[in-house]
């Protein structure tokens, strides 16, 4: 089974994000970068999967020289190899870009499977996935919880609102992650010291067949960054009881906010 | 340049989606500003009596596909057929809602079409021949204006977060080709919760956190029972398995605008905030006084969830007895 994890690296969830000067890009000198959190999870079933049927797993990014930590730390999880796609033509696209540029990489990949996040928590794009999947003409399954492969074929736990679908697809395909679908494992020292010595080839959109200008109109541009409207805050209800400020909570709710 | 705009229906069993009408209504104000028609497609089997529906929330016109192999979504069938009510529509602008189904299916066309993709939004304006969007990133740490271009673009409104405009039109019914042309992908079977309120829906909202102390979570129900809401999770609660993880409100798990959010025994931290910081109100009720929570809640109370929830339930219940 020749397994393709798509990978994006991501600031921290938990990190400070400020918008640039520039107005349109936020501050990356001071961040910590991770792997997008669904493409860990990506990178666990893809794992599994090999332990479970054989193959190889290929981590494939787009990004710059720093991405290469995140592809190191896949390769420490236990990966084969990865591919970083680098190149200044391919910086800052549109989600329909960066699809475009992985579909290109993916032709040069052999591959029955194709695992990627959900979304990048850092642009929330909910793109890439399905469209690599439309570029490459293979089916695609979305927010899956839980996979099975058999014959040939992917059969695919994938949530929705309020229930669960079991959909089917023969391979190739590509599937998208959910929380639910694993627990990543840590990378070990071992792991770490192994990961040194794996393949990881950097590529520019010439080696990959692409000519920029075919990925440089971006059709979605951010135009400014702003900072969510701040809330006033912090509201402490007061009161002698429990009761009473219960009491002064519900009536506040119904009468100030009208929400009750 | 076309001036049309076509809102995309979602149903289950032949019934919409409240998002549906909230697309509606947002295509409704766009098509107005382009000086166009709006319609409304929907797709499925057996839909055509509640497609009348449709044109109570502005719809010039409303277009039904019909096919037994839409019953089910199924990205492939519906991205062909959308393709093709696209190709005849000819629209500048695709509203849809941001649920699983939309957010799927808006992908997979942006990517045949070429067509540019705006998920999440909360407010569009139409600017000449672009589209402006204003939408989360970086799990709603900040706003994007996004400008899409294109003589196509698409865009997917977040659930909750644009108003519903009854509006009353003509709104001619019309069957139109529903061919679902090369499948690929097979519908096995479907499991549903039936009766609870999906939280991306849902105007109220009662999670719980780590302050749960266990899985019963019967005080939240409760109070999630009176306001006709839903119950949420942290993160926290999801991990210790006291609630499923499609419960779980945050930056990876869900993100919700109800008009009302009672984070209980939740510390707020910056995932979870990024989940439901989109609510209309909060309110924070965390026994430690300095919890990080209540500098994002509208109104907070200090003190043991387990005594205040159930006295606030019994509050609500006499204000709407
Ligand atoms: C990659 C990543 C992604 C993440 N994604 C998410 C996410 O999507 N959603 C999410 O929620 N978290 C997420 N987290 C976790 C997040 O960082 C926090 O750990 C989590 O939100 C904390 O949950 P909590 O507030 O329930 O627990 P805690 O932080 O432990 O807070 C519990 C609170 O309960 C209060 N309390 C205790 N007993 C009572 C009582 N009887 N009455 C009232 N108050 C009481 C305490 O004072 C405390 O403030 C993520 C973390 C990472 C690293
Ligand atoms: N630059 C990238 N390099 C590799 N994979 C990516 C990149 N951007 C997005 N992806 C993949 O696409 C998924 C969804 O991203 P998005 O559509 O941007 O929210 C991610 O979880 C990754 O699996």
């Amino acid at each position: 089974m020749e397994i393709v994890v798509l990978l994006k690296q991501v600031p921290a969830t938990e990190a400070f994000i400020e918008i640039a000067d520039d107005g349109v890009s936020v501050k990356t000198q001071n961040l910590k970068w991770v792997i997008n959190p669904y493409d860990e999870f990506a990178v666990e079933e893809a794992l599994r999967i090999r332990e479970a049927h054989g193959g190889t797993v290929t981590v494939v990014s787009v990004g710059v020289e720093k991405t290469t930590e995140a592809i190191r730390t896949a390769l420490a999880m236990g990966a084969d190899k990865g591919v970083l796609i680098n190149d200044p033509a391919a910086q800052g696209l549109d989600g329909l870009g960066v699809a475009r540029v992985l579909a290109a990489a993916l032709k040069q990949i052999a591959f029955d499977l194709i695992i990627a996040g959900q979304r990048a928590v850092d642009d929330d794009n909910f793109l890439v996935g399905p469209a690599v999947a439309e570029f490459l003409d293979i089916p695609h399954l979305s927010m899956v919880v839980k996979q099975e492969l058999q014959d040939g074929r992917i059969r695919c736990h994938r949530t929705v609102e309020g229930g669960t679908l079991v959909v089917e697809a023969p391979l190739p395909a590509l599937f998208t992650t959910q929380r639910g679908l694993n627990e990543p494992r840590y990378t070990s020292l071992p792991g770490i010291m192994k990961a040194k010595r794996k393949p990881l080839e950097t590529k520019t959109l010439a080696d990959i067949g692409l000519a920029p200008a075919v990925v440089t109109n971006r059709g979605a541009r951010i135009a400014a960054f702003r900072l969510p409207p701040q809330r006033s805050g912090g509201r402490m209800i007061a009161g002698d009881s429990a009761q009473a400020k219960a009491a002064e909570l519900v009536r506040l709710l119904h009468e100030e906010a009208k929400v009750v | 340049m076309s001036q049309a705009v076509l809102a995309v229906a979602e149903q289950n069993d032949g019934v919409f989606r409240k998002v549906t009408f909230e697309a509606l209504s947002a295509g409704r104000i766009i098509a107005d500003r382009l000086g166009g028609e709006l319609a409304a497609v929907v797709l499925g089997h057996g839909v055509q009596a509640a497609a009348a529906d449709l044109g109570r929330y502005g719809a010039d016109r409303i277009r039904v596909a019909d096919h037994p192999a839409l019953a089910e979504y199924l990205n492939d069938a519906y991205c062909n057929v959308l393709a093709a009510v696209i190709e005849a529509e000819k629209p500048a602008v695709v509203v849809f809602g941001a649920t699983t189904q939309g957010r799927d299916l808006a992908a997979r066309l942006s990517a045949r079409l070429n067509a540019p993709l705006a998920v999440d939004c909360l407010a569009i304006q139409a600017e000449g021949d672009a589209l402006q969007v204003t939408r989360p990133m970086y799990g709603g740490k900040l706003l994007a204006d996004v400008r899409l271009e294109g003589p196509l673009k698409l865009v997917a409104i977040r659930p909750n977060a644009m108003p519903i405009t009854p509006l009353e039109k003509a709104g001619t019914i019309a069957m139109v080709a529903a061919e679902p042309g090369r499948t690929r992908t097979v519908f096995v079977e479907k499991t549903l919760d039936s009766g609870k309120v999906e939280l991306t829906e849902a105007d109220a909202i009662v999670s719980g956190g780590r302050g749960m102390g266990g899985s019963d979570f019967s005080v939240l129900e409760a109070l999630a029972g009176v306001l006709g809401g839903a119950v949420g999770a942290s993160r926290s609660a999801v991990d210790e398995g006291w609630r499923p993880a499609s419960d779980q409100v945050g930056q990876t798990g869900k993100v919700v605008s109800p008009a009302l959010y009672v984070a209980c025994g939740i510390s707020g931290a910056i995932q979870h905030l990024a989940g439901m910081s989109s609510a209309k109100v909060i309110v924070a009720i965390n026994k430690d006084a300095e919890a990080p929570i209540f500098a994002k809640a509208d109104y907070g109370i200090a003190g043991d969830l387990f005594e205040l929830v159930p006295l606030i339930t019994a509050e609500i219940r006499k204000l709407k007895a």
